[in-house]
């Protein structure tokens, strides 16, 4: 591999490129023992500048299963930023000891400052609310386990859909795909962006606007719920009284398919009962196994290691 | 177009009337070592009023900048008393030092020493996107 990649946004990888690393991580999954070694003697770094437990232990994880070694630190309080050192100043000094970066950024735009001077592939683990590449990734994976395919299916998204990037960057994803119906499913105040609204328009997909999840359920291959927040409201009483059309029960599941797929970002709040976790449905959990799979399909691909 | 009194040098003409001064700081010819008029709404066939600039010095020009600012904006070069060239700056495909980017959520706004960078979108609307954080600057206004 010649030039030097980086992952900032989804969108950085082509379709081919994505097809390659579902590719890679299903032999993974069928063939863990041919990896074991892959990345021996290689290190990752992990410089986590906000916290995120999740995203760092599935980035550490996938390393590990590779043979690599992880190096980093897990906030600003450990690491030199809080001395004042910048992003640049950081990943280059990073870059002297390892081989590829994984960095958590609060400020939107961070990866794009680290990636100029860089010497080594910097992966987006998130910058503020911004840009997740990896959760797409992880979200794309699942959906090709569980549906066998990318395309032809009926996605409903539910929750906070203006400030949810999760959400935003699946759709950008999901629109270079064929045969995807979109139900968004969200109150008026957390309605999808206009712009991305208009992407839709623009892609000539179909997409409708549902203000419960009931009138959308019946419709559904996979229903991707994500976190409202309180604090988005003007007021306890405007959530108080919204919350529970877009708060997933298993009473709720009667009406919908056998096979749809639940999904979501994780951490879940109180959006997904717990008692919607032993549905055959729900694959949340399975979720995060697969972000481990497809990041380390990731580290391969931008190492350069077949 | 009047190039009285500009020996060697640039006269930026159809500048929007009122702009005249503005246009002025942001090339920095209050600092430039040269003689520079202003003249403030002149009367103009095409556009009712504008203003104008004349600069009698072969000082380097931030044409990405006039075009980002105004399309409007015609840079008349002389040399010798002569008109040589017209000149219509676009709006440039990447805008860098220019404007500075409004999101507190953005790296620019803690990281020192990197450049305020912005990609065109839509050369219309003169739209600019943040490099750093996408984040929309429609229009300079
Ligand atoms: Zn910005």
């Amino acid at each position: 591999m010649g030039e030097l990649r980086h992952l900032i946004n989804i969108t950085d990888l082509s379709v081919k490129e994505l097809d390659h690393l579902m590719t890679v991580a299903d032999d993974i999954i069928a063939h863990p023992e041919k990896y074991q070694d892959a990345c021996a003697h290689k290190k990752l770094a992990t410089l986590f500048f906000e916290p995120s437990t999740r995203t760092r232990l599935s980035f550490t994880a996938a390393m590990m299963e590779l043979g690599g070694n992880v190096l980093g630190f897990a906030s600003a309080d450990t690491s030199s930023s809080k001395k004042g050192e910048s992003v640049s100043d950081t990943i280059i000094m990073a870059g002297c000891y390892a081989d590829i970066i994984a960095m958590r950024h609060p400020k939107e735009g961070a990866p794009v400052v680290g990636a100029v001077k860089s010497s080594v592939p910097i992966i987006n683990a998130g910058d503020g609310g911004h840009f997740h590449p990896t959760q797409t990734l992880t979200d794309l994976m699942t959906i090709h386990r569980k549906k066998g395919e990318i395309g032809n299916f009926t996605v409903g998204l539910c929750g906070d859909l203006k400030y949810g990037r999760t959400v935003h960057s699946l759709i950008e994803a999901l629109l270079r795909y064929k045969g995807i119906k979109y139900y968004l499913i969200a109150p008026e105040e957390l309605r999808l962006p206009g712009y991305i609204r208009e992407m839709l328009d623009e892609a000539g997909v179909e997409w409708h606007e549902v203000e419960s999840l009931d009138e959308a359920i019946p419709e559904l291959d996979i229903l991707y719920m994500t976190r409202i927040q309180q604090e988005r409201f003007p007021s306890w009483e405007e959530y108080e009284k919204l919350k529970d059309s877009f708060i997933l029960t298993r009473a709720m599941l009667k009406p919908a398919k056998e096979d749809m797929i639940i999904m979501h970002p994780l951490p879940r709040v109180n959006e997904i009962d717990v008692d919607v976790d032993d549905d055959p449905r729900a694959c949340y959990f399975y979720q995060a196994l697969m972000g481990k799979y497809i990041r380390m399909a990731l580290i391969l691909y931008l190492l350069g290691i077949k | 177009m009047n190039i009285d009194g500009i020996n060697t040098g640039y006269v930026l003409d159809h500048i929007k009337a009122g702009k005249g001064f503005e246009l002025y700081h942001l090339l920095g010819l209050d600092k430039a070592d040269c003689t520079v008029a202003i003249i403030q709404r002149a009367s103009s066939a095409k556009y009712g009023m504008k203003d104008i600039i004349k600069i009698d010095a072969d000082i380097p020009l931030d044409y990405d900048l006039i075009g980002y600012i105004d399309t409007n904006i015609t840079v008349n070069v002389v040399k010798d008393r002569k008109l040589v060239k017209k000149v219509r700056p676009a709006p440039p495909e990447i805008l860098t030092d220019v404007i500075e980017c409004r999101n507190p959520r953005c790296i620019t706004s803690v990281e020192r020493g990197i450049p305020q960078k912005f990609r065109l979108i839509d050369k219309e609307a003169r739209s600019y996107r943040c490099v750093y954080c996408d984040t929309l600057y429609r229009e300079n206004k």
